[in-house]
């Protein structure tokens, strides 16, 4: 059966808003993010995707983090949320093991946004 | 090309500067021999397409067995010969400004700094400063399998060989950060066993020596020194030394000013405090053999103090 070029063009679209209304970072930028997350050495504690060398097994995996409900156990996963703990972990859950890596608030944005861009 | 960090062809000193003529020198030679063998080669099946075989037994055709075949291999692997003797001859005379005790180690560097009287003035790992435009004497030995230590831009690859002691100089003639690598195979983790040279000004050079003769200082900060005493009381010290603090098995690098150092675990990961806390809580996941254990014994502020602490040893 042939699909109207319309319609698939809806299901396309229809497909992208669903997932982008509450995983998407406003003025993140995903690729800076990237170099962040190198640099500040995440890798060491988590598998990452998209990272070469993030083999870590200390946390969890961050691969398909947006499509989960809470982060580091006790926070709903929004935006805002994962980039306070992306900042300081410790002062939100003073029992984990994550440290507060010195990320400013504008890398935690950027980091944030690359984590949300991989599914 | 030149730009990597472990071509030999940008090389830093006298030694490398030979090594890397010897290398052109084999690469246009060989060139010059391969191109003229094919040339031949080619030319001798198109002239004589369509012509019956035969075995051409005329003074002429011995004269091509004679001199292709014996006179001129024998001139290029005697001019081979001189070119690379000329090379390795480069054992630098004059009196060693310093000496230093490399030890190869699965999978790391153990450096000590020798006082004029042989003794160790301090021990590091992984990373050797050097001044630049002085002759290093670098004594080196395995404590267990064969390594080779090799800094491309500096020098020749030389077996670090347990139970014998060898003799290599560094003199570095331009600062920098030369890298280098272990270069015989020695077990899993024989990648990850990187080293580097710096060198640097006599003034530098001095305010290193001077900062790592110093014991390990206390940080001040809270989670650091609850680190210091997890580290003091628990499993590390039973391996590691940090001057001033624990005196370790000799097995293990001493972390007395680890934090001054670019990398850790061997080159395997850039020394900053995620990086650290991640090595602490599960090397054996970042670089799986290596001696050090996956201890799961830390609990997650237990783990960020040891990484503070671990940290502040600049």
């Amino acid at each position: 059966m042939r699909i109207p070029r319309a319609v698939s063009l809806g299901f396309v679209l229809a497909g992208a808003c669903g997932r982008a209304d509450a995983r998407t970072v406003p003025g993140g930028n995903a690729d800076r993010g990237k170099a962040t997350i190198i640099a500040a050495g995440c890798g060491a504690c988590h598998v990452i995707d998209g990272i070469d060398d993030a083999h870590g097994e200390v946390g969890p995996p961050l691969s398909g983090i947006a499509k989960r409900s809470v982060i580091g156990g006790i926070l709903p996963n929004t935006p805002d949320n994962i980039m306070r703990w992306i900042e300081d972990a410790p002062s939100i859950s003073p029992h984990t093991a994550m440290p507060n890596l010195g990320v400013t608030p504008e890398q935690a944005r950027d980091i944030a946004a690359y984590l949300y861009s991989r599914r | 090309m030149s730009n990597a960090p472990l071509s030999l062809f940008s090389a830093a000193s006298e030694a490398a500067a030979r090594i890397a003529g010897l290398a052109w020198f084999m690469i246009i030679v060989s060139t010059v021999i391969f191109v003229g063998v094919v040339t031949t080669m080619v030319l001798a099946v198109f002239r004589n397409r369509g012509r019956p075989p035969e075995v051409d037994l005329t003074e002429r055709g011995r004269g091509w067995v004679v001199w292709g075949g014996a006179v001129m291999p024998g001139i290029v692997l005697v001019a081979v010969f001189a070119v690379a003797l000329h090379a390795m001859g480069t054992f630098s005379p004059a009196t060693p400004a310093l000496t230093v005790h490399v030890t190869g180690r699965q999978w790391w560097w153990q450096v000590d700094y020798l006082r004029p009287d042989g003794s160790t003035q301090f021990r590091t790992a992984n990373e050797i400063h050097v001044p630049v435009g002085k002759v290093v004497r670098v004594l080196l030995t395995s404590k267990d399998v064969i390594h080779s230590f090799w800094i491309p831009q500096l020098q020749g690859k030389l077996d670090a060989t347990p139970g014998q002691t060898s003799d290599l100089r560094l003199d570095a003639r331009r600062a920098g950060t030369f890298s280098g690598a272990c270069s015989e195979f020695c077990g899993q983790q024989h990648a990850h066993m990187a080293m580097s040279v710096i060198a640097e000004s006599d003034s530098a050079f001095a305010t290193w020596i001077a900062a790592q003769t110093r014991n390990a200082e206390v940080s001040a900060d809270s989670s650091a020194s609850t680190g210091r005493t997890l580290f003091a009381s628990g499993m590390c010290a039973s391996c590691h030394t940090i001057r001033g603090l624990t005196t370790g098995s000799d097995s293990a690098p001493d972390l007395t000013h680890v934090a001054s150092r670019a990398t850790i675990a061997g080159g395997r990961l850039p020394t900053t405090l995620g990086n650290l806390e991640g090595w602490i809580a599960n090397p054996q996941a970042l670089k799986p053999g290596t001696k050090m254990p996956t201890l799961r014994f830390y609990n997650g502020p237990q783990l960020r103090a040891l990484a503070a602490y671990v940290e502040s040893l600049k």
